[in-house]
């Protein structure tokens, strides 16, 4: 480990973003992006388990085939806003928000983002908006099912769904900022040397979001406000009743819903091209193809939103092309796919945590990627459109991918995030548990799914209950597994080992200044004379180590007294 | 249910769902086997490559773009065969067959009605008969419905203001499940009922076993009487101050604004409850609208007794002689959706 030292500064200054400065002004008032990621963690944390106590509900009620644990009006409530809370308040700001917000300046060697004061009025945005939900969920709820399909939205529920849109509608902004902050940072604030090749994946994966994020946000904001229109004004734009077009709606709502699937998975895809190649010291196989794949995947994502209305009565010649498109979506997924699993050959693989949830990933977006192929053949598609399969589909997806790959960037970056290290033998024992309690939730789905069992139901018929009953026994497995990190991530806060500056031994910049990294990140602005993912053995990470400590050296003169 | 791995599918009752079966062994197959193959191979890599010193580096390997371009056309080759294998399946689903028994359903919250062509009516129940084609034009009183019966693999939103519509031949006798697939409020789960599959001979007995009931036709030539409508079209569709509707349904019609559109049931439908969305040419907008007054019940037997007229001046609109309402005349007419 001597070697790894030379990167740094001999004693690294106690100094870090932690404790620079004291007291909740400094947090709530902080333009760091490091703090602001940690006040994102700490709500979205906090939405993921408000959410979860949603879906714990729904499969205890779901453990009878006779709804005889909540009235129907409340089970309708339940799945609608645990859609809404895992969708809107976890999943997508889960990876970006947070891990991309600590990582993406100290990935390209910035000091912080481009516009730090609009990072911090982004978490607040989320917060009103996640507030104005959370009391919209308390006062009444809502039980339009997280799509808002319309004219049950505008005119038939009786449930708080202009609220709850306002909510929605509010968090929106936060995303699109967050997108703008990461764009201009990635254009205009690499550090010297860092070209667009150079970049981590992790990068290229945020990048590809963030077009996202501001080209499909504002549609559903659009989507929202004409549905509170209709709502409040009756103006017909939805409901057919007066003069609306409820197909119009779906087209709105998939057209921001779709790439939203792409905001949440292409963040987990950067996490997990990172964890492959640096749990295997191996350069990441077709650099170009996995960053390239990142924005054909943004770009298709933006041209598939009908196959999610198959049924609905759309045109069938759109059918067929959003079917092509469809189809055409998946091949970028495959090829990281392929390329993940060629940069394993003849690498270094480490079982760490991180890489058991990377691998975890593949085999999870494996079975959802090629369950989308199901779903993509329309003549299936109009038989299990609206069932479990597709319920099993998306969590395959959605919680398989993105959760996944969350929980394996946060350990991964845990011991750079706090300055300490996470008791590795509880985290790979959780990391199991949450792989075999997913599967053991959402594998039975599809069968039932084929079978023609409904989604959102809260009675069923009796035959489709062993499945059911398997579901619900693997969430509440899933669940402890997500209740663990939880425990043993706070505790090492306080116990856990101090982290060194590189406790993996790689090259990447955020592991080229301390744990934690003080307020600037870097003492000087380094300069980038290596390619991405260049590992280098002990002996030549001395030479390429001293060549940059001498740099980090030259700063660190005046501070280097403690 | 038969036992064994079987009991893993649903039961197939209708000529569409062997066929989609077929196509899921086709996927699952394939996908099976790639799954297999990637994580085989990954499970290999993790395990012969794993770290055996702390320090070990390995050497880069560079990328392929022949490797890198095997592994993109491949996939999509495969893609395209099972994109072309269900799109032309569901052509197949899509298109309605020239001669089929119309049934006319109507989803409210939160019930199927059902009436067929005899007048017959069922409530969260549909008999059909074994071995002949049903062609099902749907349409809502409220929110969006999907009418889904996983025994024949069928499933079709239904919508207010606009008819869709689905067929089927059941291939088994037997009663199988009917759900309500699209989330419609407070009780979704409970719109739920069965498809009851009879033999034709049990069928025809069914069907004029509750006798008494109106064609929709007929009920429809009152309604059209009742509501005024024969003051402007004729007591038989003759035309007057508003346009022929004798022998209208299917046919190509001119409008005012140049266009034309085929008068199938969506413009029919519209032109009752929306009157001056088209203007037939050489009529005035003078059609009062009927949104309100008719519910999308008695649309339908308008609809039925519109499509029964003939331009050879019947006295009396004759509804079908046989259960079996083929619909000869409108063979040329695609489906609704299709336009």
């Amino acid at each position: 480990m001597r070697a790894i030292e030379a990167f740094e500064p001999p004693l690294p200054s106690k100094v870090n973003y932690i404790n620079a400065q004291y007291g909740l002004k400094s947090w709530l008032l902080t333009k760091d992006h490091k703090r602001i990621a940690l006040l994102y963690l700490g709500s979205v944390t906090l939405f993921f388990f408000f959410g979860g106590i949603y879906a714990m509900l729904i499969r205890i009620e779901l453990l009878t085939p006779r709804g005889d644990f909540l009235s129907s009006a409340t089970y309708n409530k339940v799945f609608t806003q645990h859609g809404i809370l895992m969708i809107f308040f976890f999943l997508i700001p889960a990876i970006p928000a947070t891990l991309g917000n600590f990582l993406v300046p100290m990935m390209i060697g910035a000091k912080d983002l481009a516009f730090p004061r609009i990072n911090l009025l982004s978490w607040y945005i989320y917060l009103v908006g996640g507030t104005i939900t959370i009391y919209a969920l308390l006062a009444g709820g809502v039980d339009t099912g997280w799509t808002f399909y319309a004219p049950y939205s505008t005119t038939f529920s009786n449930s708080y769904v202009v609220l709850t849109g306002v909510g929605i509608f509010i968090s929106g902004f936060s995303s699109i900022l967050t997108g703008l902050n990461f764009i201009v940072t990635i254009h205009t604030m690499r550090a010297p040397g860092m070209t667009w090749f150079r970049l981590p994946l992790f990068i290229w994966s945020h990048y590809a979001t963030s077009l996202i994020m501001i080209l499909g946000t504002p549609v559903i904001a659009i989507t929202i406000l004409l549905l509170a229109f209709e709502r409040l004004a009756h103006i017909g734009i939805f409901d057919p009743a007066i003069g609306g077009d409820p197909v119009l709606f779906q087209h709105l709502f998939w057209f921001y819903s779709h790439p939203a699937v792409y905001i949440m998975i292409l963040p987990g895809m950067g996490v997990v091209s990172e964890l492959i190649a640096n749990f295997s010291r191996k350069n990441i196989f077709g650099y170009k193809f996995v960053a390239f794949s990142s924005l054909a995947i943004a770009i298709f994502g933006f041209l598939v939103w009908g196959h999610h209305m198959f049924v609905s009565g759309q045109s069938v010649y759109a059918g067929m092309i959003f079917s092509f498109l469809s189809f055409a979506v998946a091949i970028p997924s495959a090829v990281k796919v392929f390329n993940w699993t060629a940069t394993l050959y003849k690498g270094s693989i480490s079982y760490d945590t991180p890489m058991l949830y990377a691998l975890g990933f593949i085999g999870l977006f494996l079975i959802g990627g090629m369950t989308g192929l199901f779903l993509a053949s329309i003549a299936i598609d109009v038989h299990v459109t609206d069932t479990y399969f597709v319920v099993a589909h998306f969590h395959y997806i959605m919680v398989g991918g993105t959760l996944l790959a969350y929980l394996g960037g946060l350990h991964y970056w845990w011991p750079k995030i706090s300055g300490r290290m996470y008791p590795e033998g509880w985290a790979r024992f959780a990391a199991l548990v949450v792989f075999v309690g997913f599967n053991l939730t959402f594998l039975p789905q599809f069968v039932a799914g084929y079978l023609g069992m409904p989604r959102r139901y809260h009675a069923y018929p009796p035959e489709f209950q062993v499945f059911n009953v398997l579901s619900s026994a693997g969430a509440s497995i899933l669940g402890t597994g997500t209740l663990i990190p939880l425990v043993y991530l706070i505790w090492s806060m306080r116990y856990g080992r101090h982290a060194e500056a590189n406790p993996w031994n790689l090259p990447g910049l955020e592991w080229r200044t301390q744990s934690p990294p003080p307020t600037e990140n870097f003492i000087v602005s380094p300069v980038v004379t290596w390619e991405a993912y260049e590992f280098a053995s002990p002996d030549e990470m001395e030479v390429v180590g001293t060549r940059h400590a001498a740099r980090f050296e030259d700063a660190e003169a005046p501070a280097g007294g403690d | 249910m038969e036992t064994g791995w079987i009991s893993w599918l649903p039961e197939a009752a209708s000529t569409m769902a062997s066929k989609v079966d077929a196509l899921f062994f086709y996927l699952s197959g394939v996908t099976a086997f790639f799954t297999l193959l990637i994580s085989g191979v990954l499970i290999f890599f993790v395990i012969r490559y794993r770290r055996r010193s702390p320090f070990e580096i390995p050497r880069p390997v560079a990328g392929s773009h022949k490797l890198e371009t095997i592994w993109s056309v491949i996939p999509f080759v495969i893609a395209m065969s099972m994109f072309v294998w269900a799109t032309q399946l569901y052509f197949q689903q899509v298109r309605s067959p020239k001669l089929a028994t119309e049934v006319y359903v109507v989803g409210k919250q939160w019930m199927w009605k059902v009436q067929h062509s005899t007048g017959q009516r069922e409530i969260n129940e549909l008999h059909v008969p074994k071995g002949r084609k049903i062609r099902l034009i749907m349409t809502s009183e409220d929110t969006i419905h999907s009418f889904f019966i996983p025994a024949f693999r069928i499933k079709a939103d239904v919508l207010p203001g606009r008819y869709t519509d689905q067929w089927f031949e059941a291939t088994k006798t037997g009663t199988f499940h009917l759900f309500c697939a699209e989330y419609c409020g407070m009780n979704h789960s409970g719109m739920i009922g069965s498809v009851v599959v009879m033999e034709p001979r049990e069928f025809d007995n069914w069907l004029t076993g509750n006798g008494g009931n109106q064609s929709p036709a007929v009920a429809g030539q009152q309604l059209f009487q009742s509501l005024g409508c024969a003051s402007c079209h004729g007591v038989n569709g003759e035309g007057g101050r508003g346009p022929t509707l004798a022998g209208l349904f299917g046919k190509q019609t001119l409008l005012t604004n140049g266009q034309s559109v085929i008068a199938d049931e969506g413009y029919i439908r519209e032109s009752i409850v929306n009157p001056q969305a088209k203007i037939v040419a050489g009529f005035t907008p003078i059609m009062p609208t009927f949104q309100g007054q008719v519910s999308e019940d008695q649309v339908l037997q308008l609809l039925a007794f519109i499509k029964s007229l003939h331009i050879v001046n019947p006295q009396q609109p004759v509804p079908a002689a046989s259960p079996v309402n083929t619909r000869s005349q409108t063979a040329a007419t695609p489906p609704p959706n299709l336009k």
